[in-house]
């Protein structure tokens, strides 16, 4: 029980998977100019993310490891992974329309989010169990929603800031980002 | 097109990290000093070169429909040599990198060049894009390697000039953050953009 509490908060505030490991910074800085849309891709994540992780534990210890083909981890993730984004948006489309709609065009683009093939290479790396990796799959997502969040809030309000002109755009986020890192790095040393 | 124009927009007027702000992951993860950012960068450069050649080699073969996932496996294949041989032959900077090679194979950079440039363009051209493309990648994160360094360990490709243990932050995740942000505006403010 205490080594699940310890994921959780490690995954969602020490480790958070954008501002100190650095996966998932396309989506973080591309979709975060809007609080609705930032929610509706951090749920994105956060479900696709928990399917892949799983999905990729049973390949990798019931396929990878007995025929010892585990150098082939790579290509067979991003397989997976690019087939169970196809298979998701086929099943949302059918069973839950509305659902769909809320998550479009941010379905397709899990495929070549690093945040999901990294998180499903780190559990397989700690050697977590499955209901650990479960666990630190849904935290991550948490995590990652978190952050995305309160960052497009910040970017929200900076639309009404007159920054220098230099600094417009891609470079202010940049260091606004650098700003949040540095609050986050007050939860080191938590767990 | 001219190749030489292809060179100078992969390097300068398309600059992958500075001006496009793509495959932004390894460039802030690895960056920690400069010979860690030169080392992604030239396995970067490998990628997309050979993925562009293989790429801009079979595309007529390949129905519309399910080209993002062929290309993807063939960017994997590449990715999982690189990553062996890094392995082999550098283990210390396969340390460094870690989790960073494998997730070439998301790096939207390379998927995308396949998929804008060498998936309309002859092998000639499209080799020349990856290549280009690559140095201009390998540059941003030298660039930014260097910086992180010399303010962080107050040194240069390991060597040190200045006594000292150097600004902690900039080797840590802000700095990294921060770092870029100020080179981006530097870089755009050179090229004439602002």
């Amino acid at each position: 029980m205490e080594n699940v509490f310890i994921i959780i908060i490690g995954a969602i505030f020490v480790n958070n998977i954008v501002l100190a490991q650095f996966l998932g910074i396309c989506p973080y800085m591309g979709v975060s100019s809007r609080v609705s849309t930032s929610i509706g891709m951090s749920g994105a994540v956060m479900f696709v993310m928990t399917l892949a992780t799983i999905v990729t534990y049973l390949i990798y210890n019931f396929i990878l490891i007995p025929l010892d083909i585990t150098y082939l981890q790579t290509i067979s993730y991003i397989l997976v992974i690019a087939s169970l984004v196809q298979m998701v948006e086929i099943i949302l489309k059918k069973v839950s329309p509305a659902l769909y709609q809320a998550l479009g065009i941010f379905l397709p683009l899990m495929t070549t989010n690093c945040a999901i093939l990294g998180v499903a290479m780190l559990a397989v790396q700690y050697e977590y169990t499955l209901v650990e990796g479960l666990i630190f799959a849904v935290s991550h997502g948490l995590g990652f929603g978190l952050t995305i969040v309160l960052f497009a809030g910040i970017r929200e309000q900076m639309e009404l800031i007159d920054v220098p002109k230099g600094m417009r755009g891609a470079p202010a986020a940049l260091v606004v980002a650098g700003i949040m890192a540095l609050a986050f790095m007050g939860f080191a040393g938590l767990v | 097109m001219n190749k030489l124009k292809i060179i100078s927009k992969g390097l300068i007027k398309e600059n992958p990290v500075f001006v496009l702000l793509l495959g932004l992951c390894p460039v802030l993860g690895v960056t920690t000093s400069a010979f860690n950012g030169f080392g992604m960068g030239m396995v970067t450069t490998f990628v997309l070169f050979m993925s562009n050649l293989v790429v801009s080699l079979i595309k007529n073969f390949i129905p519309a429909k399910v080209r993002i996932p062929s290309y993807i496996v063939v960017i994997a294949s590449f990715v999982t040599i690189s990553e062996l041989v890094v392995e082999a032959f550098m283990p210390d900077l396969f340390e460094a990198l870690g989790l960073f090679i494998p997730l070439i194979v998301v790096n939207c950079l390379v998927l995308g060049r396949s998929e804008a440039f060498a998936s309309k363009n002859d092998v000639f051209s499209s080799v020349t894009d990856g290549f280009a493309m690559g140095l201009g990648f390998t540059f941003a994160l030298t660039a930014l390697g260097g910086l992180r360094e010399l303010l962080g360990a107050y040194s240069l490709f390991g060597y040190s000039f200045i006594e000292g243990d150097g600004m902690l932050v900039f080797v840590l995740a802000p700095g990294a953050f921060i770092g870029l942000g100020y080179l981006t505006a530097i870089f755009l403010k050179l090229i004439g953009d602002r």
